[in-house]
């Protein structure tokens, strides 16, 4: 389990040296292999975040599509901020709500609660194992049901396809 | 070349159009929850698309930019749920508009 932990997390961080520094010259490419693989020794030695990561086809598949539902929904919650501010009344009905979610994995939930704070009206304000406390700046559902569904439903089907 | 700079200038103006509507959010919103609502979502995506913007004009920038893109959109949300998380703790008063507030009521 560790081993997976470290590849990943060192192939990330040699890609993201790689990128940033965009250059073949040996000298550079060697250090950052040995800081690369120093961060992952001494970081990730003992993070289980890593693990869980799924490299099936199935999970690359809905991946991609789970990045272009989110950026829609990112869009989407600008121009839903961009309408709340300029309407003169100012139309918001903020509360905090409760919603459950059906996900066990640490990532799928980091990943949800990111998705939540970005998608229109919501924030996560507290995680309590699988409850989470949202703020919703126009609250239609005040029961936990309703507000799950409205919330959560959307990215939970296809986290759970990726994570399990 | 010269319509590769306009269509990066007006992915960088458009930008900084939600970044302008994200701060008169800021002033409008009645209360610091919804303030830091408006302050995420308008600066996410303004941020990424002012910074798209220069990545179009230079091509050879374009894998730094989306390493940025990538690390503002994994931090900004965690950012403002660490201070929601915060403010929520120490009892910040929320706007009277404020109709049902469920963490409250679980923590009593």
């Amino acid at each position: 389990m560790k081993t997976k932990s470290i590849i990943v997390s060192f192939t990330v961080f040699i890609t993201t040296w790689f990128i940033y520094n965009n250059t073949l010259d040996l000298i550079v490419l060697g250090t950052g292999v040995v800081l690369s693989a120093m961060a992952a020794l001494l970081f990730c030695r003992n993070c289980d975040v890593f693990c869980e990561f799924n490299f099936s086809l199935s999970a690359i598949f809905y991946t991609i599509i789970y990045w272009f539902v989110f950026l829609g929904e990112l869009v989407k919650s600008n121009f839903d901020v961009a309408r709340r501010v300029l309407t003169p009344s100012l139309p918001i009905n903020p509360g905090i709500v409760e919603v459950k979610t059906k996900l066990k994995s640490k990532m799928a939930r980091l990943i949800l609660a990111n998705s939540i704070s970005l998608t229109p009206g919501t924030l996560t304000v507290d995680i309590k194992d699988d409850t989470m406390f949202i703020h919703w700046i126009d609250v239609q559902h005040e029961d936990i049901e309703g507000a799950t569904q409205a919330i959560v439903s959307k990215f939970e089907n296809y986290l759970i396809k990726i994570y399990g | 070349m010269e319509i590769i700079e306009i269509i990066g200038a007006v992915v960088t103006l458009i930008g900084s159009v939600f970044i302008l509507l994200g701060s008169i959010g800021l002033v409008r919103m009645p209360d610091f929850y919804n303030r830091i609502q408006t302050g995420t979502k308008a600066s996410t995506l303004g941020t990424m698309l002012s910074v798209l913007g220069i990545g179009i004009i230079h091509l050879d920038w374009i894998g730094k930019i989306v390493i940025l893109i990538l690390f503002v959109l994994m931090t900004n949300p965690i950012s403002s749920h660490v201070i929601a998380r915060a403010a929520h703790n120490i009892k910040v008063k929320q706007s009277s508009r404020t109709i049902v507030d469920k963490l409250e009521e679980e923590t009593k």
